[in-house]
């Protein structure tokens, strides 16, 4: 599904990511830890090309993102070309990022609306299934300020999920929350998993990447320090950085 | 404060807790005798005496104001038609504005290199000329431009239109005063897009909507609440700038119908006196208008009392008018009070 071979990024001098390779099967779940500062959330902006990459290739369901490739030529994809690929993944921010002007209900409507996905009636009926199956049927009607915190994520997620992406990125997605709320955001994303979603989690939540993820990468200054079976790297961590790191936050 | 409570209860006045026998719990309220600011008062009425003063001698010792005069053209018909051209000037001119404005903002910030070009270039004139001077160019536009030819350069015209036949000083005027004032709204309209948060054109791009999309449905409804209160101060602005159409030369509105009447009944103060009183009217009517639509745009905006946490999100974006005017006046936070009481 996602294909990452020696993908590297610069801000000016400053090399954010050196040379990520990774593969990520369609159904599997990839939980990307590491400390702050690490790539891990520019590596998954990459993924979806609000940042563009500036070595390497990346490829989401075996098309290169962000660019075309003809013979051993590559091209820029146009804007709209950009928007049309994005459209298959969805994405989850650590600060929900939901449109403060519209009710919840609204916020899930409005990208299939706005790109004619269908009728109104059937957009609705569509979005209100989504919010019910995060919990929230009852709050369609309320704004993002009138939610909690751990609401506003979930109808997010409901957001990503009215586009019917084939992969789900989550940016840190409990970072912002209060401890008591982030159970119910995780549990929304758990069943999401099991309904075979390909997702690609950043997140310091280890008892979530434990249960759920398929795949453990722990990175650090940019680099893939470890990867594998998450309950295999968290109980028996292999490199003394990855070691450090756990024995801080386990 | 909790310093005080065990010695209001134990160490004083008995009476107090035979009247009172339940309110031992409570602290005692402060009955202070308030601060008195007698040169507040002083202040007033010295000013007070010297606007009556002003009043008076305006009144009887200054023939000049002729308020007979006054009183005789307040209502005259050319200074109520007059009205109506300015309250139109302000009204077509603005509209024009605020479409330009918001089309030349969101030119600016456009990922486009052309349009951001054009629309620095637009400000850069439009608003580095004042707006006097620009009138009197629009005004001579008919005469430099005397016809539009329309077809290939260099070859001959296939429409040829006469400037006057179609431009009128009217028509002038208010192009003159819209394209100015437009540089302006393009300002404020601008501050309001940079005050929506970054995340929210993210979250709008990572769905796959493309800029126009994520810029009307996502932004601008968000940049309306701080784009509509300086908008109020522009249109009340617009409102004295069309006294300057004479410039074009148009002189139907307000202003010049007041000259024009000064100029044969040679009583050129109680006309400006009229023209100020109407113009303050209208202003003063634009200001109420102005408050109620302020008032609208903060409903709504904070949250509602039973949704106690703030969230990161709900308290970056969605900050009450009345809670941030209540910070900025200085109200102590909740932290460390009494220290901070005691020290002062």
């Amino acid at each position: 599904m996602v294909k990452a071979e020696a993908v590297s990024k610069s801000f000016g001098s400053n090399e954010v990511l050196k040379s990520i390779s990774l593969e990520v099967q369609r159904g599997e779940v990839l939980c990307l830890v590491g400390p702050s500062g690490s790539g891990k959330s520019t590596f998954l902006r990459c993924i979806n090309h609000l940042e563009t990459i500036s070595a390497g290739r990346l490829w989401v369901d075996g098309e290169l993102v962000g660019y075309r490739q003809q013979g051993d030529k590559i091209y820029e994809l146009h804007p709209k070309e950009a928007a049309k690929q994005r459209r298959d993944i969805g994405m989850v921010f650590q600060r929900f990022n939901l449109f403060p002007h519209m009710t919840a209900l609204e916020n899930v409507m409005v990208a299939p609306m706005l790109l004619g996905k269908g009728g109104k009636a059937q957009l609705k009926t569509k979005a209100m299934e989504l919010l019910a199956r995060v919990g929230l049927a009852d709050r369609h009607d309320y704004y993002p300020a009138h939610l909690s915190g751990g609401q506003q994520q979930r109808v997010a997620i409901a957001r990503a999920l009215a586009m019917e992406p084939k992969l789900m990125l989550f940016d840190e997605p409990t970072s912002a929350l209060d401890p008591e709320l982030v159970g119910e955001v995780l549990d929304v994303m758990k069943g999401l998993a099991e309904s075979g979603m390909t997702m690609i989690v950043v997140t310091h939540e280890m008892g979530f990447a434990r249960e759920v993820a398929d795949t453990l990468v722990f990175m650090d200054g940019g680099v893939v320090v470890e990867s594998g079976d998450p309950a295999e790297v968290l109980a028996n961590p292999q490199r003394e950085r990855t070691k450090a790191f756990l024995s801080k936050v386990l | 404060m909790s310093e005080l409570t065990p010695g209001a209860v134990g160490g004083s006045a008995e009476g107090r807790d035979a009247s009172r026998p339940q309110s031992h719990a409570e602290p005692e309220a402060i009955e202070a005798i308030r601060l008195r600011h007698p040169w507040r008062a002083v202040f007033a009425v010295v000013l007070l005496a010297i606007v009556a003063l002003f009043i008076y001698d305006a009144a009887f010792n200054r023939p000049v104001y002729s308020w007979n005069v006054v009183a005789q053209y307040l209502f005259d018909v050319r200074m109520l038609s007059g009205i109506g051209y300015t309250l139109q000037l302000t009204v077509y001119s603005m509209a024009i504005a605020i479409v330009l404005g918001v089309s030349v903002a969101v030119m600016r910030l456009s990922p486009n290199p052309v349009f951001r070009s054009v629309a620095w270039v637009y400000l850069w004139i439009f608003r580095g000329t004042p707006v006097y001077v620009q009138l009197v160019f629009w005004g001579l536009v008919p005469v430099i431009y005397k016809t539009i030819d329309l077809g290939i350069p260099f070859t001959e015209a296939v429409v040829t239109l006469t400037t006057k036949d179609f431009l009128s000083y009217f028509l002038l005027a208010i192009i003159g005063l819209a394209l100015n004032e437009a540089a302006y709204m393009a300002e404020i309209v601008r501050a309001g897009l940079l005050s929506v948060d970054k995340g929210q054109e993210e979250a709008a791009t990572a769905l796959g909507l493309g800029w126009w999309h994520s810029m009307s449905r996502v932004v601008l409804p968000q940049a309306m609440r701080v784009i509509i209160p300086p908008t109020g101060n522009e249109v009340i602005s617009m409102l004295k700038t069309t006294s300057l159409v004479v410039a074009v030369p148009f002189t139907l509105d307000l202003y010049a119908r007041s000259r024009d009447i000064a100029a044969v009944n040679y009583k050129p103060v109680p006309m400006l006196i009229v023209a100020s009183i109407w113009y303050l009217l209208v202003t003063s009517i634009l200001m109420v208008g102005q408050y109620y639509l302020e008032r609208h745009f903060a409903k709504g905006v904070g949250a509602r009392p039973d949704a106690t946490k703030v969230s990161l999100e709900t308290g970056t974006v969605r900050v009450p008018r009345s809670a941030a005017s209540a910070q900025a006046k200085g109200n102590p936070p909740s932290g460390p009070s009494p220290e901070g009481g005691d020290a002062s």
